[in-house]
């Protein structure tokens, strides 16, 4: 393909533009100096990233992505930051020192993803089938098919909600359910 | 002559302004219209007089004041208040509100655009708005405004949930998640859904009432406690914004409920083929009844204790969804 033909198709115009703002997003994420903007380029990291999946036609993962991801887990995100603390303006005790082990191991898991991306898929170009993923299709390949990978997901989620019941519970001392009992 | 006019909307980007355009104006004059009602409404219930002189009769100029007078108010900004975040929460919950319309069909083919995940799409979509809410009440910088909007995301939360289960039940009997795929549907099947789903349908209009934190669910906003929440530190066109869309979201949901349990553009004993020019009053008809039933109890209960708030959405309403869901899929495949 020349760059001829690349400029003049929209989808790449709109691609770009997306993958820009998801790039810019997540670097601003780390890089944010208050812990509220942190988790608001995350909205705009998501975002873009369903943008993504509209371009390939797959409208049930990008909404899903929207319900789950932005609507329920940044808003807790910013439900537990603003429950605890989160002061406007910079905060310093966000920034470290210590950048070059976390930098490293970023920069090594990018590599490895872009290794496993090329490897699996080279420059084959994969185009968008143009028309949105049939929901019954989906529905019936993810509870037909895929039904035992479908389930363990389900069964790990039930896991860490037992989880976090144990870690954050705090067993109540005798004397505290007399209390509870009294009232 | 009128078809070379409209050939112009083929373009892409022309039906595309004219829609933006449409919707912009639609907001306005929705917000106006179920704001007088709950104006000269909560009056009569309370026997009051309500508005009277603005516009020479019943008042009816009232909110076209109100808008002016939002207008020309300062736009005033906390000093310590986190600027953008500030400015951009008031947008972002409009688009929310923006964005649902999206999905709601006025009648056949009287849809902007319907997509096959419709149902899914708007309650995707107005979960932005909770995003909007926290933000506001964050970068206010006010101890009043925090505790609103934690509150209003605390019952968000808890009522996204019955509010998603209670269509699914709408969802299973019509076998599509499309809008206008769902009306079809109860055109077809000769009854409006909520014959039933009266569960699902009680459930969905108690669950939109708190996500719309009317009352008796306005506990993020709850005047005798936090001033006014998270729309403590907001003025002028900047609090219009969040005004407007608050009725217009009462507009959509009952659009939303409307079309998924009481058949939408269509009622029984309509004849399919008027269904173009009538349909759209019919859903209409619906919506503002459906309104008026929000106006009507929030100027009749008492407000929830926050407690009590959530008890009523994890321990009630969810099970109860939840099993309304396992009751119509049984039902389904029996039948």
């Amino acid at each position: 393909m020349t760059l001829g033909d690349w400029i003049s198709q929209p989808v790449n115009w709109v691609f770009s533009a997306l993958g820009l703002a998801v790039v810019f997003s997540g670097f601003r994420v780390v890089t944010a100096k208050n812990v509220v903007h942190a988790a608001l380029y995350l909205v705009g990291a998501l975002a873009g990233t369903a943008g993504l999946f509209l371009l390939l036609s797959a409208e049930f993962v990008a909404w899903s992505l929207v319900l789950v991801y932005i609507g329920a887990v940044v808003v807790l995100f910013l439900f537990g930051i603003m429950i605890t603390r989160a002061p406007t303006g910079l905060d310093p005790a966000l920034d470290t020192n210590r950048k070059l082990v976390p930098g490293v191991l970023a920069a090594a898991v990018f590599a490895l993803m872009t290794w496993a991306a090329f490897d699996a898929f080279g420059v084959e170009q994969i185009t968008s089938a143009g028309v949105a993923t049939d929901n019954a299709l989906l529905g019936e390949s993810l509870l037909g098919r895929f039904v035992i990978p479908f389930e363990v997901v389900s069964f790990v989620l039930l896991g860490a909600l037992i989880g976090g019941i144990t870690i954050a519970r705090r067993d109540l001392t005798p004397v505290e359910e007399e209390e509870r009992a009294a009232v | 002559m009128l078809e070379t006019v409209l050939d112009i909307f083929d373009n892409f980007w022309v039906a595309l302004g004219a829609k933006l355009l449409l919707v912009a104006l639609l907001i306005p004059l929705i917000g106006m219209v179920i704001g007088f009602a709950e104006i000269k409404l909560s009056a009569k219930m309370q026997a009051r007089m309500g508005p009277y002189f603005a516009g020479g009769r019943w008042g009816w100029a009232q909110l076209i004041a109100d808008g002016i007078k939002f207008f020309q108010k300062e736009d005033i900004i906390p000093d310590n208040a986190d600027r953008p975040v500030f400015k951009t929460a008031p947008m972002l919950v409009l688009v929310g509100t923006v964005a649902l319309f999206v999905v709601i069909p006025f009648g056949p083919g009287l849809i902007f655009r319907d997509l096959s995940v419709g149902i899914f799409y708007a309650l995707a979509i107005s979960s932005l708005s909770t995003i909007g809410v926290l933000m506001a009440g964050w970068s206010s910088a006010n101890k009043y405004s925090l505790i609103g909007g934690l509150r209003a995301a605390g019952q968000l939360i808890a009522y996204e949930l019955p509010l998603v289960l209670a269509a699914v039940g709408s969802v299973i009997m019509a076998g599509t998640m499309s809008m206008s795929g769902i009306v079809e549907a109860q055109i077809t099947a000769g009854y409006p859904y909520v014959i039933f789903q009266f569960v699902g349908f009680g459930i969905f209009m108690v669950a939109a009432l708190a996500e719309l934190t009317r009352i008796p669910f306005d506990m993020p906003i709850a005047e005798s406690e936090l001033v006014m929440g998270y729309l403590t530190e907001y003025s002028g066109f900047r609090f219009l914004f969040f005004f407007l869309a608050e009725f217009a979201n009462m507009f959509t949901m009952s659009a939303i409920a409307a079309t998924l349990f009481l058949g939408g553009y269509w009622l029984p004993g309509i004849p399919t083929e008027t269904l173009e020019f009538v349909g759209p009053v019919i859903l209409l008809a619906k919506v503002f009844l459906l309104a008026f039933a929000m106006i009507w109890f929030r100027w009749t209960f008492p407000r929830f204790r926050e407690d009590q708030l959530q008890t009523l959405a994890w321990k009630w309403l969810i099970p109860l969804a939840l099993a309304n869901i396992g009751a119509t899929a049984f039902f389904k495949v029996v039948l």
